[in-house]
């Protein structure tokens, strides 16, 4: 990914979208999140969603998957003096996570992520953070999942104190 | 179905609890961060070792994933859980290092009954994830939707 000066505030990453079937849905949430509406398709017809649906969770991670893979592919250019640029770091969290519409089998979710803020870090001059929002709408447009992720990027030099 | 046992009006505000615990293996760190979170930090020894992080750690995703799955055995497949609007907040605050051994911290912060449907109740609650050294690894805030035992009740709040 660009080192953390090179990065723009408004620039808008396309991360390619995921269609979500039944039995990926059932397997994320045996393991992670067994609730019967992400499990059971007959039972949960009763539940709250009125079907099955996948774990917000599996909604969210399936963003970091897609992410990951988007920036394997644009491999950004070496600097003048042949320093590769960063292959990016840890977050400290997220904010505001909203799953508004539930996620169906056979939904194909696009996912995006803007940047909307750059950060300082006091503690750490050779880094800074990156917020962006972070979306994922439905073939019928309605946003399944939104937040503001969070991502340290390393500086080209580091900032004077 | 049979009868849950915990419903909206078992959790109280500023009740604490404490389950698990879990130790994190190095396979599912590595089985998780390769399907959602091939970094290299997620899935080589070495490269966690060389990294800001300081060694092979669990996906942020994951730790978020196994916090579940730790309310679900815990208390949540014998509630009336209704499902979550979101998460507020998640703060990850420290690696889970493979072989940490985790536990769940659940903070009852506040809660109200919905409106618009009176068999349904609010519950904002904060999760924790602390591991064998004391220190929480995870911080979340967020509220989530149950049934109520008694849709529709007047509730007196202290």
């Amino acid at each position: 990914m660009p080192w953390f000066e090179d990065i723009k505030i408004g620039s808008r990453l396309e991360l390619g979208s995921h269609t979500f079937t039944a039995e990926e849905i059932i397997a994320y949430a045996r393991k992670y999140d067994p609730q019967y509406f992400h499990v059971d398709e007959e039972a949960a017809k009763a539940g709250p969603f009125g079907g099955l649906t996948a774990s917000g969770w599996h909604t969210s991670a399936t963003w970091m998957k897609l992410m990951i893979a988007t920036r394997q592919d644009a491999k950004e250019p070496p600097d003048a003096d042949g320093r590769v640029p960063p292959s990016g770091g840890p977050s400290p969290g997220f904010l505001d996570m909203k799953w508004p519409v539930p996620v169906r089998p056979g939904d194909t979710i696009s996912y995006s992520s803007e940047v909307i803020e750059k950060i300082d870090m006091k503690t750490r001059p050779e880094w800074g953070i990156v917020r962006s929002r972070n979306i994922g709408v439905n073939q019928r447009g309605e946003t399944v999942l939104s937040f503001i992720g969070q991502g340290l990027v390393q500086r080209r030099q580091a900032r004077q104190k | 179905m049979r009868e849950p046992r915990y419903y909206w009006e078992d959790f109280r505000p500023g009740e604490v609890a404490e389950f698990g615990e879990k130790t994190v293996s190095k396979e599912e760190i590595v089985e998780f961060a390769s399907e959602f979170d091939p970094q290299p930090f997620h899935l080589d020894e070495e490269a966690g070792r060389q990294s800001i992080l300081g060694g092979l750690c669990a996906s942020g995703w994951h730790s978020c994933a196994m916090m579940m799955r730790m309310m679900c055995d815990a208390y949540l497949l014998d509630s009336a859980s209704m499902g979550a609007p979101g998460v507020d907040e998640v703060r990850w605050k420290k690696p889970v290092y493979a072989g940490d051994t985790i536990r769940l911290r659940r903070t009852c912060l506040e809660r109200r009954v919905s409106k618009s449907r009176p068999e349904m109740g609010l519950t904002r609650f904060r999760l924790e994830l602390v591991n064998q050294k004391g220190e929480v690894a995870v911080s979340s805030e967020g509220w989530a939707m149950y049934g109520r035992r008694h849709p529709g009740a007047v509730v007196e709040e202290a």
